[in-house]
């Protein structure tokens, strides 16, 4: 493995520096729409990251992983939805008043994708490879159903969000100070999964990639480290989940479908998996491929899907690898 | 109560759709190791392929025999171009490079047919209704999937206990690197059996057409359901995937129809048919985690 230590730095920092720019970037080229686009390549490589921590370092392949999206989602467009009519959001066996207070719903909704991931995961991660692919694509298909049965919350159509959740001193309406939010969310993430995965905790989850049953030999219960890495990445999805939702200012079943947990996975690869970093270029490329192609013809995918197979036949270390000359965590 | 044997007729024909579908993509996980999202893009193939004959020629036959075709042929292609390259490598790759196909498949039957999804008739040979249990009428189109089902599932029998290629096929399913070491051509066989699996799921989609809507896409939600199926039936057994797309047939076509009826014996009907319906589309999935629980590696594995 080729690693220079001053060309992943010098790559960071570039694409550091680009992010914190954006904004002033955007209103100099008088092109506002470039912050709206990139507050979603935020939120997508926030998802993918979240997504490579189990992938990458825990040689799960989840299918599934826009199912936390999806709930961190529904969670702010649930709760939004009875602020607006004024409804309670339960009334049985305890009153309980919704909120649209950013630092009342955000913690819940990462809270709750955590929860569900813990859920899922417990039942998956009894299974291994191709089941525990299908496991966690079945999951996220039955939440996508029990989304399009949600009558109440406008079913198939889903909800609109009247306005985007409070936040104090913050006003996130202003789509740069959204950016700014975003881009300090996908840091904090950023910086929790590097120390994660370099301590103790992420050693054990490593080893169980490699060998599990030398893990297990050494004395470790894999599967509850596996389970906690799994549910850490669900609030990782499900935190992305509520940028979404606030940055569409709608919600709809659209965001469990299983093609957007195939997305993912495409940024993962693409920008190099098991690097943590890498997601983010992936997000980014993705992301402005689709914007690109889609200006020249709307049938861009044809050009899409071959590509993404030359990618994974000839172009395995991702875009950062390639940048940085890192090799990441893929055998 | 003929109702009830209504839905359990269609809860047999969609079992032997889902069986024509998992049959092929079961021997393709079991021989290549290979997981093939694009599955249902042959599905798609030939539900187009099978429309667009029998729309300008009239006759329901050649479209059915330009589907076979078709898919037989696109799946031999998809082999010799793409999957061949991801034997032997991780689950990840596979997913993703055949993630990339089903996008170049559903985009390209947009360029060449279009968004509007196409109609088609049921032939007229079979457009009448059999009663197969006195006073209850049922069509003979739909019987005479299940007919078609039954045959298939005797033909693999048959290739698979019968034939010399079934028995190279069958072991190349226990052990890939023996039978190359014998002296069969491994990388023939893997076409062929890619291209028997894309056949079979070319008749499904051909005779899908008359019942649903050949659209761009048409074929993931049948692919989801299919990989349910071999994953509760056990990757690579052709008996698992015949009995578990019984049982998924007749779980999602029953639940959809019972589960609301059950509800409303303790809940108001509004509310009772709306968590049934929407407990009916989960059900599947609730059956496949419950047989995963109980065997991690399905009903029938075909390898430990």
């Amino acid at each position: 493995m080729s690693f220079s230590p001053f060309r992943r730095r010098l790559v960071l920092g570039t694409g550091l520096t680009i992010l914190l720019l954006l904004p002033a970037m955007a209103s100099f080229a008088g092109d506002p729409y470039l912050i709206t686009l990139f507050s979603r390549i935020l939120i997508y490589a926030l998802a993918a990251v979240s997504l490579d921590l189990i992938i990458g370092y825990g040689g799960m392949v989840s299918l599934g992983h826009a199912a936390f999206v999806g709930i961190g989602a529904y969670v702010v467009g649930i709760l939004s939805f009875h602020v607006q009519d004024g409804s309670l959001l339960l009334s049985w066996p305890f009153e309980l008043q919704a909120s649209d207070a950013a630092l009342l719903v955000w913690p819940a909704a990462v809270l709750i994708s955590a929860l569900m991931a813990v859920l899922i995961g417990s039942v998956s991660l009894r299974t291994s490879g191709l089941q525990f692919i299908m496991i966690t694509l079945a999951f996220a298909q039955m939440l996508f159903y029990l989304a399009v049965s949600l009558e109440a919350y406008g079913g198939d159509d889903g909800i609109s969000i009247w306005s985007r959740n409070r936040l104090p001193l913050v006003d996130l309406s202003d789509d740069s100070s959204f950016y700014y939010i975003c881009l300090v969310c996908l840091l904090v993430f950023l910086y929790l999964s590097h120390r994660l995965v370099f301590s103790r905790f992420g050693r054990v989850v490593r080893g169980a990639k490699q060998n599990e049953l030398r893990m297990q030999s050494l004395g470790f219960p894999t599967y509850r480290y596996k389970l906690v890495c799994f549910s850490i990445a669900g609030a990782g999805g499900g935190l992305a989940g509520v940028l979404i939702a606030n940055q569409n200012e709608f919600v709809s079943p659209g965001l469990l479908h299983w093609t957007h947990s195939g997305e993912l996975i495409v940024m993962v690869l693409l920008g190099g998996m098991g690097t943590l970093f890498g997601p983010v270029f992936g997000a980014a490329a993705l992301l402005l491929m689709e914007e690109l192609l889609s200006a020249y013809t709307e049938h861009w995918m044809v050009f899409l899907g071959p590509f993404l197979i030359l990618v994974v036949l000839f172009a395995k270390r991702g875009i950062y690898g390639w940048l940085s000359g890192a090799g990441g965590n893929h055998a | 109560m003929l109702l009830f044997f209504e839905q359990l007729l269609n809860g047999l024909q969609l079992g032997v759709m889902l069986f024509l579908m998992s049959a092929g993509l079961t021997l393709v996980f079991g021989i290549m190791r290979v997981i093939n999202l694009a599955h249902g893009s042959l599905y798609m193939v030939g539900a187009y392929v099978a429309a667009t004959v029998f729309l300008h020629s009239g006759s329901f036959l050649l479209g059915l025999l330009a589907a076979l075709a078709a898919a037989g042929m696109v799946g031999m292609l998809m082999e010799l171009l793409v999957l061949r390259r991801l034997y032997g490598r991780d689950h990840l790759d596979q997913v993703l490079a055949t993630f990339g196909l089903i996008l170049f498949f559903n985009e390209l039957t947009v360029v060449l047919w279009g968004r509007q999804p196409l109609f088609m008739n049921v032939p007229e040979l079979l457009s009448g209704t059999i009663e197969v249990i006195p006073g209850a009428p049922y069509p003979s189109y739909r019987l005479a999937i299940i007919l078609a089902g039954i045959l298939v599932a005797g033909f693999l029998w048959f290739l698979f206990n019968h034939t010399r290629l079934g028995m190279r096929i069958r072991a190349g399913a226990s052990n890939r690197e023996m039978i190359a070491a014998l002296g069969v051509n491994i990388k023939l066989l893997n076409t062929l059996v890619f291209g028997l699996g894309a056949l079979l799921a070319g008749l499904a989609g051909a005779m899908a057409g008359p019942i649903l809507a050949v659209e761009s896409g048409m074929g993931e939600s049948i692919l989801i359901l299919t990989f349910v199926v071999i994953v509760i039936g056990g990757i690579g057994s052709i008996r698992g995937a015949l009995i578990a797309a019984l049982l998924v047939g007749m779980v999602e076509t029953l639940g959809g129809f019972l589960l609301p009826a059950l509800l409303r014996l303790f809940l108001p009907a509004a509310t009772a048919d709306g968590a049934g319906a929407s407990l009916a589309s989960m059900s599947v999935y609730i059956l496949m985690a419950a047989v995963l629980v109980w065997r991690p590696h399905g009903l029938f594995p075909a390898h430990e």
